[in-house]
C-alpha cells in the first residue's frame, strides 16, 4: 500500500497485474472445456450425408425423411401444383415476408422465385417437379403439415404459420421461408442430401 | 443489525454454552423461528409455507423417481411406464411429483399477487422481491426441463419450441441453440443435460429461498396494512407482533392441511387432469402434435410470446428502427421475458408512498384488472393461434405492460390514498374489538 501514490509503476504493480492477468487467462482456460463439452459431440457432428431413393414418390405425394435429426420434405409436385406455384410467383416475390430463396444450393441473395426454390428436374420431367426443403418451421421449429393452410402448401399447427406451394412463408409469425438443404441427383431416382 | 427488537437465544447449560461459543447454530434457528411477526397477517400470508412444503415434496419425490428413471431417448419413455406399472407405489409418487409442480406454481402465483396487492415489493423489501423473481425464473426452468424427461410428444415438442426461443436471438442465436441442445435438434444429448440440470436447480432454489427468508427477516414481514412494525422498543414491538412459533406455525400448518386435502383429492382421483394426453405418446421427431400447449402455469407467458406477429405495428416499428434485427420472432421472445422483467422492476416503477392496496382506491381497480388479465392470458395461451384469440392476446399482453409501465408510475402521482391506521395494533384491535390486551 505504501506505493499507492507512486505513479511511476513499481515492481509490485507489475507483479500485481501480471498475476491478475495470468489468473484471468487460467480461469478462462479452465472454464472453456466446461462450456465446450455442451457443443455437439463427434458422433453428432459426423454429418452423414444421406441418399434417398425417390423412385416410389408419385406426383402429388410427399416423402418425409430424417436428416441430421430433423425432417426433410421431398415433394413430388403435379403439373397443376407447379402451375399454381408459378401463379403465386406472379403476385410478386418482393412483397412476400421473406423475399429470399433460402436455398443452400444458390447464392444467399437469390430471390424467392419458385424456380429458385425447386431442384433441377431429372430428364423427362417437367421443370419444378421436385421441391426438397427442411420440414422445420422457421418460427420455433415445429413440423408443418402438408396440403394445408391458406396458400395450399404447408401449415404449422403450433403458431399458425402458412407456407405456399413453394414452401415460402406467406402469413403468420415465422420469419423465413422453409430452408432448402444441399441437394443433388445421384441418378434419375436418387437424391443426395448434404 | 436492524430488525425488530425481541428476545434472543441465551445458552443456559454448560453444553449449550460450549456449542454456542463455537457455532451459534441453535441461536440462529431460535431467532429464525421466534421472529416477531405482525399479528394482523391474513390468510394470504400462508403461501410461503405452502411453497416451502412444495419444494421439499418435489425434492423428496424427485430423488425417489430418479432411482427408477433412465435418461436415454430409447429408454426414458419406457422407464416412466416402468415406474407407473412395476415400481411399488411408483404411480403415486410420480403423480405426486407431477401435480406437486402444479401446486408449486399455483402457490407461487398466489404469493406473487399477494405481494403485488399489499405492496410487499416496496422499500425496504426490494431485495426480497428480486430474489423471489429469481426463484420464480429458476422454477420455470426446472419445471420446463422436468417436463422433457418423460420423453413424450409434448416433452419433445415443448423442448423444440422453447429452445427455439434462443435461436431467435440475433447473430448468436443459432450457435447458442446448438450449444444448448448439443446437436442440430432435440436429442439424447439434450435429454441428458436437462436431466442433470433438473436435478441441480431445486437445490439452487433451496439456497435462494434461504436468502429470500434472510432478506425479509431483516426487514420484517409486510402485513395487510403495509404499516411498519414499531421497533423503538421491545415493548412497543410486542404490541404489533407475535412470535412466528407457535402462532403462525399452527395457522400455516392448518392452511397446509386444507390445501393438501384438495391436493390429494386431485392426485388420487384426477391425477392427469392438468396434463396432456399427447405426453403418453412417445416422442417422435417427424410428427408434431396438432396443437402444442405448455403446462397451464406457463400459458400466460406463452400467450404473450405468440401475441406479437409481424403484422402488429409495434413489431413493424421495432423492426424498422433496428434495421430488421428485431423481427417478429425475437420481439415475441423479448416480450415474454420483458413481462417478467417489468414485474421484477415493480419496486421502482410504483411511485406511490402507500404500501398496501387496501388504502389505494384507484390502484385496487387496476390491480384486479391485472388479475383478470392474467387469467385471460392463461385461457388465450391454451387456444389455437387464430382469430379472434390473436387480437385478444395482443390486448391482454398490452395491458400487462400498461399496468407496470404506465399505471404504477402514474397512480402514485394522481391517486389520493385513504387514511391508514397509525399502527398494526390499531388495525388489529379494530378487527377484534374484544381483544383489548394483545395476546401474550
Amino acid at each position: 500500500m505504501s506505493h499507492a501514490d507512486d505513479h511511476e509503476g513499481t515492481r509490485r504493480d507489475f507483479l500485481f497485474y501480471a498475476t491478475g492477468g495470468a489468473g484471468v487467462v487460467v480461469t478462462g482456460a479452465a472454464v472453456w472445456p466446461l462450456v465446450n463439452q455442451m457443443n455437439p459431440s463427434a458422433d453428432v457432428q459426423a454429418l452423414s450425408s444421406i441418399r434417398v431413393d425417390v423412385a416410389g414418390v408419385e406426383p402429388g405425394s410427399q416423402l418425409t425423411v430424417k436428416w441430421r435429426g430433423k425432417p426433410v420434405f421431398i415433394r413430388h409436385r403435379t403439373d397443376t401444383e407447379i402451375t399454381a406455384a408459378r401463379e403465386q410467383d406472379a403476385q410478386g416475390v418482393e412483397g412476400m415476408p421473406d423475399p429470399l430463396a433460402r436455398n443452400s444450393n444458390l447464392a444467399p441473395d437469390a430471390p424467392a422465385t419458385d424456380a429458385n426454390r425447386v431442384m433441377p428436374s431429372p430428364e423427362g420431367e417437367s421443370e419444378g417437379a421436385w421441391l426438397v426443403q427442411m420440414g422445420v418451421c422457421t418460427h420455433l421449429g415445429c413440423v408443418p403439415l402438408g396440403d394445408a393452410g391458406e396458400f395450399d402448401g404447408w401449415f404449422c399447427p403450433c403458431h399458425g404459420s402458412h407456407y405456399d406451394l413453394a414452401g415460402r412463408i406467406r402469413k403468420g409469425p415465422a420469419p423465413e421461408n422453409l430452408p432448402v438443404p444441399p441437394t443433388e441427383w445421384v441418378d434419375n431416382s436418387t437424391i443426395k442430401l448434404g | 443489525m436492524s430488525g425488530i427488537p425481541h428476545d434472543h437465544y441465551e445458552p443456559k447449560t454448560g453444553g449449550e454454552k460450549w456449542l454456542h461459543s463455537r457455532l451459534p447454530i441453535v441461536g440462529l434457528l431460535y431467532d429464525t423461528i421466534m421472529i416477531p411477526t405482525p399479528k394482523n397477517l391474513n390468510w394470504m400470508w400462508i403461501w410461503g409455507i405452502i411453497l416451502t412444503f412444495c419444494l421439499a415434496l418435489q425434492i423428496v419425490t424427485g430423488i425417489i423417481l430418479v432411482m427408477h428413471y433412465t435418461p436415454h431417448v430409447d429408454m426414458a419413455f419406457a422407464s416412466i411406464e416402468h415406474i407407473m406399472r412395476n415400481v411399488n407405489g411408483g404411480h403415486f409418487i410420480r403423480y405426486l411429483h407431477m401435480n406437486g409442480g402444479s401446486l408449486f406454481f399455483f402457490a407461487v402465483y398466489m404469493h406473487i399477487f399477494r405481494g403485488l396487492y399489499y405492496g410487499s415489493y416496496k422499500a425496504p423489501r426490494e431485495i426480497t422481491w428480486i430474489i423471489g423473481m429469481l426463484i420464480y425464473l429458476m422454477m420455470m426452468g426446472t419445471a420446463f426441463m422436468g417436463y422433457v424427461l418423460p420423453w413424450g410428444q409434448m416433452s419433445f415438442w415443448g423442448a423444440t419450441v422453447i429452445t427455439g426461443l434462443f435461436g431467435a436471438i440475433p447473430f448468436i442465436g443459432e450457435s447458442l441453440q446448438t450449444w444448448l441442445l448439443g446437436g442440430p435438434a432435440v436429442d439424447n444429448a439434450t435429454l441428458n443435460r436437462f436431466f442433470s440440470l433438473h436435478y441441480l436447480l431445486p437445490f439452487v432454489i433451496a439456497a435462494l429461498v434461504a436468502v429470500h427468508i434472510w432478506a425479509f427477516h431483516t426487514t420484517g414481514n409486510n402485513n395487510p396494512t403495509g404499516v411498519d412494525v414499531r421497533r423503538d422498543s421491545k415493548a412497543e414491538a410486542e404490541k404489533d407482533t407475535v412470535p412466528f412459533w407457535p402462532y403462525f406455525v399452527i395457522k400455516d400448518v392448518f392452511a397446509l392441511a386444507v390445501i393438501l386435502a384438495v391436493f390429494f383429492a386431485i392426485v388420487g382421483f384426477m391425477p392427469n387432469y392438468l396434463g396432456h394426453p399427447d405426453n403418453y405418446i412417445e416422442a417422435n421427431p417427424l410428427v408434431t402434435p396438432a396443437h402444442i400447449v405448455p403446462e397451464w402455469y406457463f400459458l400466460p407467458f406463452y400467450a404473450i410470446l405468440r401475441a406479437f406477429t409481424s403484422d402488429v405495428w409495434v413489431v413493424m416499428f421495432a423492426s424498422w428502427i433496428t434495421g430488421g434485427i428485431i423481427d417478429a420472432k425475437f420481439f415475441g421472445v423479448l416480450a415474454m421475458f420483458g413481462a417478467i422483467v417489468v414485474m421484477a422492476l415493480a419496486p421502482w416503477l410504483d411511485t406511490s408512498s402507500v404500501r398496501s392496496g387496501r388504502y389505494r382506491p384507484m390502484f385496487k381497480w387496476w390491480f384486479w384488472l391485472l388479475v383478470v388479465d392474467f387469467i385471460v392470458l392463461m385461457w388465450l395461451g391454451a387456444m389455437p393461434a387464430e382469430e379472434p384469440y390473436a387480437t385478444f392476446s395482443l390486448i391482454a399482453s398490452a395491458y400487462w405492460f400498461f399496468y407496470f409501465l404506465i399505471i404504477l408510475p402514474l397512480l402514485g402521482v394522481i391517486e389520493k390514498p385513504l387514511p391508514q391506521p397509525e399502527t398494526i395494533e390499531e388495525d388489529f384491535n379494530a378487527h377484534y374489538p374484544k381483544a383489548e390486551t394483545p395476546a401474550e
